[in-house]
Order: C-alpha cells, then sequence, then structure tokens
C-alpha cells in the first residue's frame, strides 16, 4: 500500500517541521523528493539526511518570478512533478483592526498565490502524464477562523476553496488535489510554550495532546498515493477531534 | 509548406479529440462540432505548442476556437 516508488515530490516548505516530515514520508515510500524553501542550510541538511533521490531546491515564494520558475527546476532536476504539496506558509499575526495592508498581503501572496503558481505550473506536466496530486496543507484555522490571524485564516480557508475547484477541472485527467487540515501541531515553536500553556492546549483536544508532524505527513501520503484516487476536492482534518467537519 | 502545417494541426487534432479526419474542417469548431470540452482546447494549444515547438500566450490560445484559427496562428508565428 501506498507505494510511490518512481513518484516525483515537490514539497514546499520543507524546511520547516511538517514540510521537512512531508518529505520524509514520501521518500520512505519511494518518491525522489524536491525540498524547496527560503532557507537553504535546513534543505540540504534535510537532503544531506535523506542522501539520494532527494534535490534542494531554494526558492523565494515571496517572488512571483522565482515561483513561477520552481515546477520547471523540479522537472530538470527530477525529470518531471508527479505530486505537489503546497505547504509552506508564513504568519504575520495581528489583531483585525490593526492588520497592516501588508501583513495582509505577504500572508496571501506565500500561503495562497504561491500554491497557484506552482499548481499552475506543474499542471502541464500532470495533463500530459495523466497523473497528477496536489496536496494543499491548509489548517483547522481555515475552516473555524482564529482571532489574530484573519489574514492567515483566510489564505488557508482560500486553499481549500481553490483545491476544490481545481479538483472539478483535471478530476477527468486522473488529478487529484485535495487538503490536509493541521489541528495543533508539535513543532519547534509549541516546545518554546512552557507545562501550564500546553496543558491548557491539551485540554481542548479531544484527543489531549498534539499533533506530531508525521501524523499530518501520514496523510498527505495517502492522498498522494494511487489508493486516494478516487478522493480528489476533500479536505482530510488531522486535529485529534479538536474541530470534527 | 503551408499544406504540411495544415496536416500536422489536422493530426494533433484527430489524435487528441479522437475525430474522423474529415470532420477537421477549416470552420469546424473544437468545442460545437468535434466534441472537445474546455479543457481539451488547453491540451490541444499545449499539443501544438510541441509539435511546432512555439509559445502560445494565454490570451492568444483563447481566440483558437476552430481548426482554421490554429493553423493560421501557428502560419503567423512560425
Amino acid at each position: 500500500m501506498f507505494d510511490l516508488t518512481g513518484k516525483r515530490a515537490l514539497i514546499t516548505g520543507a524546511s520547516g517541521g511538517i514540510g521537512a516530515e512531508v518529505a520524509r514520508a514520501l521518500r520512505a515510500q519511494g518518491a525522489t523528493v524536491g525540498l524547496s524553501g527560503t532557507r537553504e542550510d535546513p534543505l540540504k541538511a534535510l537532503a544531506g539526511e535523506l542522501g539520494e533521490r532527494a534535490h534542494v531546491l531554494p526558492c523565494n515564494l515571496s517572488d512571483a518570478d522565482a515561483v513561477n520558475a520552481l515546477p520547471k527546476q523540479a522537472a530538470e532536476a527530477m525529470g518531471g512533478v508527479d505530486i505537489l504539496v503546497n505547504n509552506a506558509g508564513i504568519t504575520r499575526d495581528n489583531l483585525f483592526m490593526r492588520m497592516s495592508e501588508d501583513e495582509w498581503a505577504s500572508v496571501i501572496e506565500v500561503n495562497l498565490t504561491a500554491a497557484f503558481r506552482l499548481s499552475k505550473g506543474v499542471l502541464r506536466g500532470m495533463m500530459k502524464a495523466r497523473w497528477g496530486r496536489i496536496v494543499n496543507v491548509s489548517s483547522i484555522v481555515g475552516a473555524t477562523g482564529n482571532g489574530g490571524q484573519g489574514n492567515y485564516a483566510a489564505s488557508k480557508a482560500g486553499l481549500i476553496g481553490m483545491a476544490k475547484s481545481l479538483a472539478y477541472e483535471v478530476a477527468s485527467r486522473n488529478i487529484t488535489v485535495n487538503s490536509v487540515a493541521p489541528g495543533f501541531i508539535a513543532t519547534a515553536m509549541t516546545d518554546k510554550l512552557d507545562d501550564d500553556q500546553k496543558s491548557k492546549i491539551d485540554a481542548q483536544i479531544p484527543a489531549g495532546r498534539m499533533g506530531r508532524a508525521d501524523e499530518i505527513a501520514a496523510a498527505v501520503v495517502y492522498l498522494a498515493s494511487e489508493e486516494a484516487a478516487y478522493v480528489t476536492g476533500a479536505t482530510l482534518h488531522v486535529n485529534g477531534g479538536m474541530a470534527m467537519l | 509548406m503551408s499544406d504540411n502545417i495544415e496536416d500536422r494541426v489536422r493530426k494533433k487534432v484527430v489524435e487528441h479529440l479522437g475525430v474522423e479526419e474529415e470532420k477537421v474542417t477549416e470552420n469546424a469548431s473544437f468545442i460545437d462540432d468535434l466534441g472537445a470540452d474546455s479543457l481539451d482546447t488547453v491540451e490541444l494549444v499545449m499539443a501544438f505548442e510541441e509539435e511546432f515547438g512555439i509559445e502560445i500566450p494565454d490570451d492568444a490560445a483563447e481566440s483558437i476556437q476552430t481548426f482554421g484559427d490554429a493553423v493560421s496562428f501557428i502560419k503567423a508565428n512560425s
């Protein structure tokens, strides 16, 4: 099950906790992975850890020209792109009434518009191959909203709407487009919380704990697999029951 | 040479849309006459780009509705 031998996956935000785990998991299933991110050092470190079948493809997702060039670079490095994981995301939190145009625009640009550009860029090859998988990493916040995250929530809800619309258009070509919506995931950022803060968060989660990056990666592996061929336009919520949608 | 372009375009249309060669006439509309859906027309344009080594921008692609449109665009741009 979930054999990805011969598939080539481009993962954005691969320098982050979830992205790196997605790359590890896809590669463990046999895929060749293209690791994209802004910071080159962690990408190189990850590629070094993975060894063969890992390519470093640095890209600044707020640079439109760089984003539009990425699918081609990935195809040149790997011979094609069969799986795209739009995982990269940034936050610029602020109260809505204080949110600047720049805070709004920069989050939409990186989280949503880059995913649009990359999806468009990889589709040509997928259409020709009559096979493709696009997985957008959204967020529980895209479905529930969150105070202080109007920009982030809009971008994450936008990914879901975009995935569904694109799913309609390309389903007949064996290309599926789905979203994974993580809840609270333990990362370097949440490690900094004290025990009291952590237990308050855990109390809101029926599972009683934060999720792990590999639990998100497992959902991505499923949606990228042949076995999920009939799943498209779906949003897989991975949140320990925090929001049952 | 011009006949050659028409033949090559017709071959691509037949290949992609699975229609009879005779139906691919000058004024045949890909969507109305040849049974293409909008995504098929996108794929056809991709096929033309590869066959002739040209780039067809999105706005030009939208104006290519018939076999004749495709042939004249390619003649003018290749």
